[in-house]
């Protein structure tokens, strides 16, 4: 396997735990990582997509810096680099193609780095060659987000389902999700496979009404379908209550964590917003009464049968109903 | 007619500021490490401070459309508890490098002690080793020497002038800073130091070469306006245009430009001000509607406010 990286074997063997991860390409062109149908890092899939897309100056200095950190160098090295990042490589978009992106969810499933910078992604391959022993790691990760500015502490989040021993960073994904600041928040909440595989439910609960408090989508959020609970389900009825007293509107989206478990006070909900929601809460509540499994909801639905079957003619789905107006 | 206001405290400063700065067309700030009013005891608040500088700060100031950009460094002040001291230079070189840290400040004398000048002269090397630029503190008292001083340090330790800003020129010390090739920056505080008055008779007299203003507002009596204010008050008395952008948008512009840090691209072609990206609860923003603006408007609005002043 070619390796972007002149010293491969150093860097590889500090990745070597994200390899945990790894699964075969689908699809890999020739020279690419896991060309062979071996198994690949993400890391060295991080390393090989900017080699291709930083000039021949940039690609060295990372080369360097990697290969420096890897040989064991001085914590000072590490911090010194990750932060220069920005000012030797610039901020432009990675700008994945979907072979790229399959090779990524190849490698880790649900690891979805569409969004990345190159500066976040040539942070992330500092921080990964620097060694992934989980104490050292873990020490690293908190010093290195204790002095982040904000772009790096995006990168540092971003990161989270490529770190080593998965467990040990649920304070970390914790501490990020508290964040004032909206972009760090969506660094863990959004196209990040961590909180769906790692967060207990009371905090996974929290990170969902939280996206509603702040004005983040909910559809980014991997794994949102699959971890709907009926305690969640409950908090957003009672949020979009609260709401809805005060006036104040709430996305559509929020039905879709409550649809599986609407019975009771959360159908009258759903019905009120057949009855006078806008035009996209009317569809949302169709949407959330189809995967409702209590009988009164197809009975609710029966007798909204206009509205029912307009929006299935539309092919609506959580996406889609949020353009409605 | 847009500003910067290249050396301001907003750590200490409201929101409220930051709606008048916008409404008075600041585009930019630099905010200068420094003292909090009361000295700190461990070196963990200094890396808080630190952090805050480059992260919620910058945040913060992007929320109302403005760059925040910082200088870190170990002011004066406290650099005279010798065992924080040593401890906070161990950790500046985890932020000089950073993202929208334009240079190594506020550095300097207050007292003009022997610890003072043992981190002064510290900073100095580091700020040459990292090519950096530095933003010079200037005593209050004995103000004239200790000015002079600290420039001859700097020359001493290998530094080209026109990569230090000395800050807080007075009358007595302009025509030292500009003889020796330094930029030389002029506070503008309400009642001490200078006044509205007098700057507009020191660019009278000395031209807007290298001369450049700020309003070093923090948690004292302190206007975040005064640039704006002075800008105003020199078209007034009839200073050239010319003069007043130099003096209150170009110099700083071009002075700490010398970082590549800080681009006249970073406000001119803006992400959009999206306070709606705010938390609500703990926030800047508690319930009013959120402030949407595309970049061009965003300018505009500026622009007019600015027109307005005048």
């Amino acid at each position: 396997m070619r390796h972007p990286v002149s010293a491969p074997g150093r860097v590889e063997q500090g990745l070597e735990p994200a390899m945990q991860h790894a699964g075969p390409l689908p699809s890999a062109s020739p020279g690419a990582p896991g060309a062979e149908g071996r198994p690949v890092s993400t890391g060295a899939l991080l390393e090989h997509w900017l080699a291709g897309r930083l000039d021949e100056a940039a690609a060295r200095w990372l080369r360097d810096a990697a290969a420096s950190i890897a040989g064991g160098g001085a914590d000072r090295e590490l911090y010194r680099s990750i932060s220069i990042v920005s000012r030797m490589l610039g901020k432009a978009p990675l700008g994945l193609e979907p072979a790229e992106l399959a090779m990524a969810d190849a490698a880790r499933q649900g690891w979805d780095p569409s969004p990345w910078t190159v500066d976040q992604a040539a942070r992330v391959c500092l921080l990964l060659a620097a060694g992934a022993d989980g104490d050292g790691f873990v020490r690293r990760l908190d010093q290195l987000c204790a002095t982040a500015d904000v772009d790096e502490l995006v990168a540092f989040y971003r990161g989270l389902p490529l770190y080593p021993d998965p467990p040990r960073h649920r304070l970390r994904a914790a501490e990020g999700l508290r964040s004032n600041m909206k972009v760090v928040f969506e660094a863990v909440a959004h196209r990040n496979p961590y909180p769906a595989e790692q967060l207990p439910q009371d905090a996974w609960n929290q990170m969902v009404l939280k996206a509603l408090f702040v004005g983040s989508p909910l559809h980014p959020i991997v794994g949102l379908d699959r971890r709907a609970n009926e305690a969640l389900a409950h908090m957003l009825g009672d949020y979009a209550r609260e709401r809805r007293a005060a006036r104040r509107p709430v996305s559509p989206e929020l039905w879709r964590c409550v649809g599986p478990f609407a019975g009771g006070p959360l159908l009258e909900s759903l019905e009120r917003l057949l009855e006078d929601g806008s035009a996209a809460e009317r569809a949302a509540a169709v949407l959330a009464l189809r995967s409702a499994s209590d009988p009164r909801a197809g009975r609710l639905l029966e007798r909204h049968a206009a509205l029912r079957d307009s929006v299935a003619a539309a092919g609506a789905d959580w996406r889609s109903v949020l353009e409605l107006q | 007619m847009h500003f910067i206001d290249p050396h301001i405290h907003m750590s200490s400063r409201t929101t409220d500021d930051y709606e008048r700065m916008r409404d008075a067309g600041i585009v930019a700030v630099i905010e200068p490490a420094f003292w909090q009013g009361q000295p700190r005891t461990n070196v963990g608040s200094f890396i808080d401070y630190l952090s805050s500088l480059v992260g919620w700060e910058r945040f913060r100031a992007s929320q109302f459309g403005i760059r925040h950009y910082c200088t870190i460094g170990l002011n004066s002040k406290e650099a005279n508890n010798e065992a924080l001291a040593e401890a906070v230079l161990d950790i500046l070189p985890r932020y000089l490098s950073k993202e929208g840290v334009v240079a190594v400040g506020e550095i300097g004398y207050d007292d003009q002690t022997a610890l003072e000048d043992r981190y002064y002269r510290a900073q100095l090397q580091l700020a040459r080793e990292l090519d950096m630029l530095v933003m010079v503190h200037t005593p209050h008292r004995d103000k004239k020497a200790g000015t002079i001083r600290s420039m001859e340090v700097a020359l001493e330790m290998g530094l080209s002038p026109h990569k230090v800003v000395i800050d807080h020129n007075n009358e007595e010390t302009v025509r030292d800073v500009l003889d020796r090739g330094f930029w030389a920056a002029f506070t503008l505080y309400p009642q001490t130091k200078m006044g509205n008055e007098r700057m507009v008779e020191i660019v009278r007299q000395y031209g807007s070469e290298r001369i450049f203003i700020d309003s070093s507002a923090d948690w004292g009596v302190s206007d975040p306006l005064a640039v704006p204010k002075t800008a105003g008050l020199m078209l007034e008395r009839g200073i050239a245009r010319k003069d007043v952008e130099a003096t209150c948008y170009g110099n700083a512009l071009q002075a700490y430009g010398q970082s590549g840090q800080f681009d006249e691209a970073h406000w001119k072609t803006p992400e959009a001000v999206d306070q709606r990206s705010l938390f609500e609860g703990n926030s800047v923003l508690r319930g009013q509607a959120p402030r949407v603006d595309t970049p061009a408007a965003g300018v505009g609005a500026a622009a007019a406010a600015a027109a307005a002043l005048r």
